[in-house]
């Protein structure tokens, strides 16, 4: 099935999908990487407000590739980042947020029962940045700009941003785990 | 007699190859993606493969890096040993990084590694990496191989007994598998065997300069038992996993048998120029 979503993402959204849909994107994207998540989970330690609003937002695993002109901040290239690395910040960032989907690359580790009835992994085809610019109509802002430009947390607005194929539904089915599994069986045949 | 080489020449062709290198990718590799996509049956594996081939061309007619990560730099020069420099030719490489960053532009990804905190200009401590070997005639080769981070940190070394060399193709096949998706496939799998600790990771990381369509009877077996893994394009399944084995050797200890084996994902960019040279 092939589906067409608009942020803020509402749980009737997600629920919808399984795993191996394609999913098109319109709306608010926020990118965000190791530091940016690291950042996230210490704020709601200290009871520090985000300057950034997540309820049903979609988080990109992304690290883009930004040009400044005269003060306005262009996208160059932002294709997807290895998901895998924030696995282990993800649990809790679901738990203290209402984030609805990750978009990224690569599949995630352990995050199935995070995410169960609550959030969605779609992944869109690593290394293609071209492509991903040409749906990011607008830089809405940038925070935490003093992490670096791939850590930053920019506020993208894309049109239909795909095709991104679900990688992780909200019912506990991870296709990069299937495939996994398959290639483990295959690769003991060899052995 | 030989032609001196000018300082200039060298900061703009630097600047010139890093610009082809990442934002065309060589024609043997796109080849071999078509290849791939026409060989695909699983919608997802094909569908995958498309959008690789379609975001090839819009970099390529918009002048834009093919990915975001545009890699730490890795430079490989061949120096002629009769080639007349009377510059530092590594202050020369620098500049045209730094050049190159701002105006292709680059995204700076050199970090120190403790603190984390970005130089900016993706010139660091020992970065950009560049490795010379001295040649014959008056000529200098630059190949610059821009490396994301998604394949090089699939990568792994290992040091085995002289008597386990059974067991390096279930090390190359063992990483691919605890790789996945990670490092974007369809991916380039460079093998250096032998050598020493360092010279191991060298070779492979110099194998996947090769032309992808270049493979020897040893090479294309151990691709065709990746290929047979399933994992596909992106880690969703399919055929193609990697497009190519790469493997080089060297001579080792009679006690040691390292092998290196380096994970490029598939925009394997590279280029390189060649200035000066005989009258």
């Amino acid at each position: 099935m092939e589906y067409r979503l608009t942020t803020p993402l509402q749980k009737e959204d997600i629920g919808k999908l399984k795993a191996g849909d394609i999913v098109y994107l319109s709306g608010t994207i926020f990118t965000a990487r190791d530091e940016a998540h690291a950042r996230i989970l210490e704020m709601y330690q200290e009871k520090e407000e985000l300057p950034f609003d997540l309820e049903g937002s979609v988080i990109y695993h992304c690290g883009p590739l930004m040009k400044e002109d005269e003060g306005k901040w262009e996208v160059v290239a932002a294709g997807p980042t290895t998901s895998a690395r924030m696995s282990k910040m993800t649990p809790k960032l679901l738990e203290i947020h209402e984030v609805r989907a990750f978009v990224g690359k690569g599949g995630m580790d352990n995050v199935t029962d995070a995410m169960e009835n609550k959030a969605v992994y779609l992944a869109f085809t690593g290394g293609c940045a071209a492509l991903a610019a040409i749906s990011i109509e607008k830089v809405n802002t940038v925070h935490w700009l003093d992490l670096g430009m791939p850590e930053a947390v920019w506020e993208l607005e894309v049109n239909e941003f795909g095709p991104l194929v679900v990688g992780i539904d909200s019912h506990n089915n991870d296709l990069f785990l299937e495939v996994s599994k398959k290639a483990k069986a295959a690769y003991s045949k060899l052995e | 007699m030989s032609n001196p080489i000018e300082r200039d020449t060298v900061v703009s062709a630097v600047v010139d190859i890093l610009r082809e290198a990442e934002t065309i990718l060589p024609q043997d590799v796109v080849d071999a993606l078509k290849k791939a996509a026409s060989k695909e049956t699983s919608p997802v594996a094909g569908e995958q493969l498309e959008a690789i081939l379609k975001n090839i061309e819009i970099a390529g007619n918009r002048k834009v890096p093919i990915c975001q990560d545009t890699g730490i730099l890795i430079f490989f020069v061949e120096l002629g040993r009769k080639a007349l420099l009377d510059f530092s030719l590594e202050d020369a490489i620098l500049e045209g990084v730094r050049i190159a960053t701002e105006s292709i532009p680059l995204r700076p990804n050199a970090v120190d590694p403790i603190s984390r905190s970005n130089s900016g200009n993706n010139i660091g401590t020992g970065i950009p990496d560049i490795k010379y070997e001295l040649t014959e005639g008056s000529s200098i080769k630059i190949t610059v191989a821009p490396k994301g981070a998604g394949s090089e940190n699939m990568s792994a070394i290992k040091m085995f007994n002289p008597t386990e060399k059974d067991m390096i193709r279930n090390f190359v096949l063992e990483t691919v598998l605890n790789a996945g998706g990670k490092p974007c496939p369809p991916i380039i799998v460079g093998v250096g065997i032998g050598g020493s600790f360092d010279k191991a990771a060298r070779l492979a990381k110099s194998a996947l300069l090769e032309n992808v369509e270049d493979m020897n009877e040893e090479e294309l077996s151990l691709l065709e038992d990746i290929n047979s893994l399933g994992i596909g394009p992106m880690g969703l399944g399919g055929k193609t996993t990697a497009l190519a084995v790469h493997i080089k050797k060297a001579h080792c200890h009679t006690a040691s048998l390292p092998v290196a084996v380096n994970i490029q994902c598939w925009a394997n960019r590279h280029s390189s120029v060649t200035l000066g040279g005989d009258e």
